[in-house]
């Protein structure tokens, strides 16, 4: 970033500071923004702030240990933390869980999946201007899924509900009743935000055409999740590589043409209704049986690595273990796709105005847990 | 599912155009020589056969007597993957080559290695610290600091 460079009408250029904070207050966050008036000509993220070391602090726990690091990653989508890591780990150890417990899975991680899009949706909002009011509702619909995660394993944030072979607890009674309500409520309240947001003049001329992302680069600069689907490229774990039970269940991956803010944002409210579908088929189709297999809490893995993945609510959430036959795990490597995902932040910024800058980085949905790890 | 290409399946397609930078040892990892990284993750991008659009993830280990970083890459068109490592003996100095102008998703995580492991990168546009700040003492994630 060359600070003391003229314009090309002899004017200086403003170097602004955006933070310490984060915009959509998920973490601490800072940007060096360099403006020509209100014009963005260069931005650089500076981030760390909330860096706590989580590969460093896995190699002194055991790999059960582990599983509470990770819920603390993106602790918006803690299940699906959860999950990316006992995948991995059970491809390193060649345990596979009961039947029961990989449906319990998947119905966890796409509850997950909803309260983490609503999050993202609803700070989004926030930052544009309307202060609160659709914030709340979002918020609204987000405490009774961690209600439900509350029913199930007693937490709300961080669950650590992913065991190695299996899930900590089974359905309590009276979850399927619970479910099916939150369920049948939610899809009425995806129709109350679409008519709220969908057809509002600020939204549409804020959003619109503003920051698009071709499908090219967004694959180059390895984008996942719902960034890289919104410009048009046709990728999801879910489908191409499924796990657990995703090739027997029937949904739709909603794709975007421009990749632009709208596609973002319209992305990631149809994403939600398909998780709905998704959960209601696991729920009709949830076998009986055992919820998790007897396993060893000192786990001792062969030698060897593994990288397991999942799709995660902001992208391919991978960890990748090396074990050298001890109780813990020599390397913990976390890809994870918030961190990636701003590689491209400059690039959605750069030309565009200054209070472009924060719908841009709103609909990139990144949550600096995960980005600092 | 994503079909993973073994060591079997790469080597004889790269063996015609790069006889002498890999390490065609007994271990079931393909190793590259850090010499010939760029075109081979050129060839990789660009080779029909192979289609390799994104770096997936790049990660780095600290085997005390050498580096070990581990290039994991996707192909979305032919939905396929390809891992292959490169070793770094030595633990000053480390030097290697960046891919950032193969695949502009190796910014950051190359910023990370060079962070958290002190592997520095040739040729990358901005090889700043990521995470800590500048003049932090060490590198955090290599076995010697704690």
């Amino acid at each position: 970033m060359n600070e003391s460079e003229k314009n090309s009408d002899g004017t200086e250029s403003v170097l602004l500071n955006l933070g310490p904070q984060h915009p959509s207050t998920h973490g601490v966050f800072r940007l060096r923004t360099l403006l020509d008036g209100e014009e963005v000509i260069d931005v650089e993220p500076i981030f760390g702030y909330l860096h706590r070391g989580s590969s460093k602090l896995a190699e002194e726990r055991s790999y059960t240990q582990v599983i509470t690091l990770t819920d603390r990653l993106d602790y918006l989508a803690g299940m699906s933390n959860n999950l990316a890591y006992i995948t991995a780990l059970e491809k390193l150890t060649e345990i596979s869980p009961p039947e029961r417990a990989r449906y319990l899975r998947v119905i966890m991680v796409e509850l997950m999946r909803i309260a983490s899009h609503l999050m993202g949706i609803g700070f989004l909002i926030n930052d544009l201007g309307a202060w609160i009011t659709p914030l709340m509702h979002m918020f609204r619909e987000r405490e009774k899924i961690l209600d439900l995660f509350e029913m199930v394993c007693g937490a709300r944030i961080t669950f650590s509900y992913m065991r190695l072979g299996g899930v900590s607890h089974d359905l309590p009674i009276g979850f399927e009743k619970s479910i099916n309500e939150f369920l049948d409520d939610f899809e009425n309240k995806i129709k109350e935000y679409e008519n709220l947001l969908l057809g509002n003049e600020i939204i549409l001329s804020r959003m619109v055409g503003v920051a698009p992302l071709t499908g090219e680069r967004a694959i180059n600069c390895s984008v996942t999740g719902p960034n890289l689907r919104a410009s048009g490229v046709d990728w999801d774990l879910r489908k191409k590589d499924p796990y657990e039970i995703y090739d027997q269940i029937d949904f739709e991956v909603p794709l975007g043409e421009k990749g632009d803010n709208w596609d973002r944002l319209v992305v990631r409210i149809e994403e939600m209704k398909q998780s709905v579908r998704i959960i209601r088929q696991c729920m009709y189709g949830l076998p009986q049986g055992p919820y998790r297999t007897d396993t060893d809490f000192f786990v001792r893995p062969p030698e060897g690595e593994a990288y397991g993945m999942v799709e995660a609510p902001k992208g391919e959430l991978g960890f990748y273990l090396v074990s050298d036959g001890t109780i813990a795990p020599y390397r913990m490597g976390i890809r994870s796709p918030s961190f990636i995902n701003l590689t491209v932040l400059r690039e959605l910024c750069v030309g565009w105005k200054l209070a472009d800058i924060i719908v841009n980085f709103g609909t990139l949905d990144i949550n600096v847990g995960e980005v600092d790890r | 599912m994503t079909l993973e290409l073994t060591k079997e399946d790469i080597v004889p397609l790269l063996v015609d155009q790069f006889k002498d930078v890999i390490d065609l040892d007994a271990d079931q990892n393909l190793y590259i020589n850090a010499e010939n990284l760029h075109e081979v993750c050129l060839f990789f991008r660009d080779d029909p056969q192979f289609q390799m659009d994104m770096l997936r993830y790049l990660d780095c280990v600290d085997y005390i007597d050498h580096f070990e970083l581990r290039y994991a890459l996707l192909s979305l068109k032919k939905n396929q993957s390809a891992i292959f490592k490169v070793r770094l003996w030595g633990r000053d100095s480390l030097e290697i080559p960046s891919v950032v102008d193969v695949w502009e998703g190796a910014n950051l995580q190359e910023r990370e290695i060079y962070d958290l492991m002190g592997v520095e990168f040739t040729n990358h546009p901005n090889m700043k610290r990521v995470f800590l700040w500048e003049g932090f003492p060490g590198h955090p994630l290599r076995k010697d600091f704690l």
